[in-house]
């Protein structure tokens, strides 16, 4: 079934949107993140102009991201207390990271710059990820049922004005959530994305968050941002499609659920794994994009848009 | 006196025999293009029939142009080049029209029908509709980026060469049909048609067909535009909804 979309000035293939929607509804409640990484060159790819895809998709991931929390709440397993200092730091940090893109932009190239910074990050970010929880996976088939780690007190643990994060288990400062959420918020606002996954592995590795937990935090936060998103958008651009939206989102908002229900099932470090193949698998696209030769060399823009 | 006018006549005929002797009258299938929720894509008939008051004159066989042009807009052209092992955007060249849609069919191969001349002066072939004017002093083949919107949009369907297309009957009746694709942007799209004998231009008619967004399409066009914010929030509550009716909904389904 063919529906034609009013903002895109596109036609496009419901079920086909009703697909896509679902498949990134699953990665979203399986590991808190918002998808855009995922949803933005599949819309693209089907045509879509690509300020409208960028858009319209943080309207979708509000709806899968609110559905999946809903999901994680009832299990208990959001820490509103962590998702609020996060969010506090990474909309600050988004204020910031639009005015430094804006910098880079007047400057020329930015968009080469982003690319490259994100293969970077990226690789080094999965890379990791996927070393520390094979050798996890490893330790746990070699001895079953094992003294669970105890957390070492490091510099995190030094500083000032403690909090206790009672889902996570936490009595931390709130100094180094604000400035994770800083940091993905920047990096968020220049890559164009929710940041779900640098939050993420942030979250567990730089916080010592429970994975189980992250998750369903990942995802509160997520709802905010790209529910602020969309509205930046819808004023500012005109480019949030709402159609599309809405055929994404019933898509995505049933995924999420499933999503929720698969995580739950699966162990913390099998979860980590996929994650870190997805995100290596994401930057391996992204490298392979800048180092094979295009098919098409030429590419058009309306004028005076980027 | 006599012999003036017959000078005169003799001076004026081949104008008057090129100008009225034959005479295009077009019937359109549709004047309008209405975009719903559902549009995928649509046909336009175009047909007519030449009007002469004399005998059609000797010469090459009459052939007939058709062409269908979106509203005009300007473009960036990018290309990429390999910098330090990196594909990356270098050079660009605005183009400063460009149609969004265009089609040209003919009763026989372009070439034949047409002088180059005649496509100059009227601008019919695809490669004359686009214009431009100027590109950076670091760019020495703009040819290549005009050339690039040709090839692209010819890839998508939006710009269409139907050489031999439109079928023409004892030299009088004619009709072709071109094909609207489904990615179609709104506005008033011209059609021309053309008759040609011995590729020169004898006689063109103009006409448009408006192309519009209805019903919810165009309700939410305009207020996204009109009402941003009001839009944007719109959007938002949807989502919200849609999010707890699927969470209300599995848990239903769980228990």
């Amino acid at each position: 079934m063919q529906v034609y979309l009013p903002i895109a000035e596109v036609s496009v293939n419901a079920f086909l949107l009703l697909g896509l929607g679902g498949i990134v509804g699953i990665l979203s409640g399986m590991f808190g993140v918002g998808g855009g990484f995922l949803m933005t060159p599949l819309l693209f790819f089907i045509g879509i102009p690509p300020a409208v895809a960028v858009a319209t998709e943080a309207n979708q991931i509000v709806a899968s991201s609110f559905s999946g929390v809903l999901a994680h709440l009832r299990r208990k397993t959001v820490d509103l207390r962590m998702g609020t200092v996060l969010l506090i730091g990474g909309l600050i940090g988004a204020a910031l990271g639009v005015m430094l893109f804006n910098q880079l932009k007047s400057m020329g190239q930015v968009d080469l710059l982003v690319k490259l910074c994100y293969v970077v990050f990226l690789g080094i970010i999965g890379g990791l990820m996927f070393i520390e929880s094979l050798n996890a996976i490893r330790r746990s088939r070699g001895a079953e049922g094992a003294v669970p780690q105890r957390r070492k007190h490091g510099l995190v643990h030094a500083l000032p004005f403690k909090m206790k994060f009672r889902v996570s288990g936490l009595y931390i400062s709130v100094i180094p959530p604000l400035l994770v959420g800083l940091c993905v918020g920047i990096l968020a606002a220049i890559m164009g994305v929710g940041g779900g996954f640098i939050m993420v592995p942030a979250m567990i590795y730089l916080l010592g968050m429970p994975t189980k937990v992250v998750i369903g935090t990942s995802l509160f936060q997520i709802i905010f941002v790209t529910g602020f998103t969309t509205l930046l958008h819808a004023t500012t651009n005109f480019t949030v499609d709402i159609v599309l939206a809405v055929l994404l989102l019933v898509g995505g908002v049933i995924g999420a659920q499933i999503g929720t229900r698969i995580g739950v099932k699966m162990k913390a470090e099998q979860l980590r794994i996929l994650l870190a193949i997805m995100v290596l698998a994401v930057c391996g696209k992204l490298a392979l994009d800048l180092l094979l030769t295009p098919a098409e060399l030429y590419s058009i823009g309306t004028a005076g848009g980027h | 006196m006599r012999r003036l006018f017959v000078l005169l006549a003799l001076v004026l005929a081949p104008y008057m025999t090129a100008a009225q002797s034959e005479e295009i009258v077009l019937g359109l299938s549709r004047n309008e293009v209405a975009i719903t929720a559902t549009f995928d894509g649509s046909d336009v008939l175009i047909f007519g029939a030449i009007k002469r008051n004399a005998p059609a004159p000797a010469g090459g066989p009459l052939e007939v142009i058709i062409t269908l042009a979106g509203p005009d807009q300007p473009v960036t052209v990018r290309r990429k080049e390999r910098v330090l092992g990196i594909w990356a955007n270098t050079d660009a060249v605005e183009v400063d029209s460009a149609p969004s849609f265009y089609a040209v069919a003919t009763s026989a191969p372009l070439a034949d029908s047409l002088s180059a001349v005649e496509d100059l002066r009227h601008s019919i072939s695809i490669p004359r509709v686009i214009r431009s004017v100027g590109a950076p002093d670091s760019v020495t083949d703009a040819e290549s980026f005009s050339d690039a919107i040709i090839r692209i949009r010819a890839g998508s369907g939006l710009y269409q060469r139907l050489e031999g297309q439109v079928d023409v009957e004892e030299e009088t009746l004619f009709r072709g049909q071109i094909t609207l694709p489904a990615a179609l942007t709104e506005g008033a799209y011209s059609a021309r048609i053309f008759i040609t004998r011995d590729r020169t231009v004898i006689d063109t008619y103009e006409t448009e067909i408006a192309v519009f967004k209805a019903g919810l399409e165009r309700f939410l066009f305009e207020m996204s535009r009109n009402q941003p914010l009001l839009y944007g929030l719109m959007s938002l509550a949807i989502a919200i909804a849609a999010g707890w009716l699927a969470s209300a909904v599995f848990r239903i389904f769980q228990r």
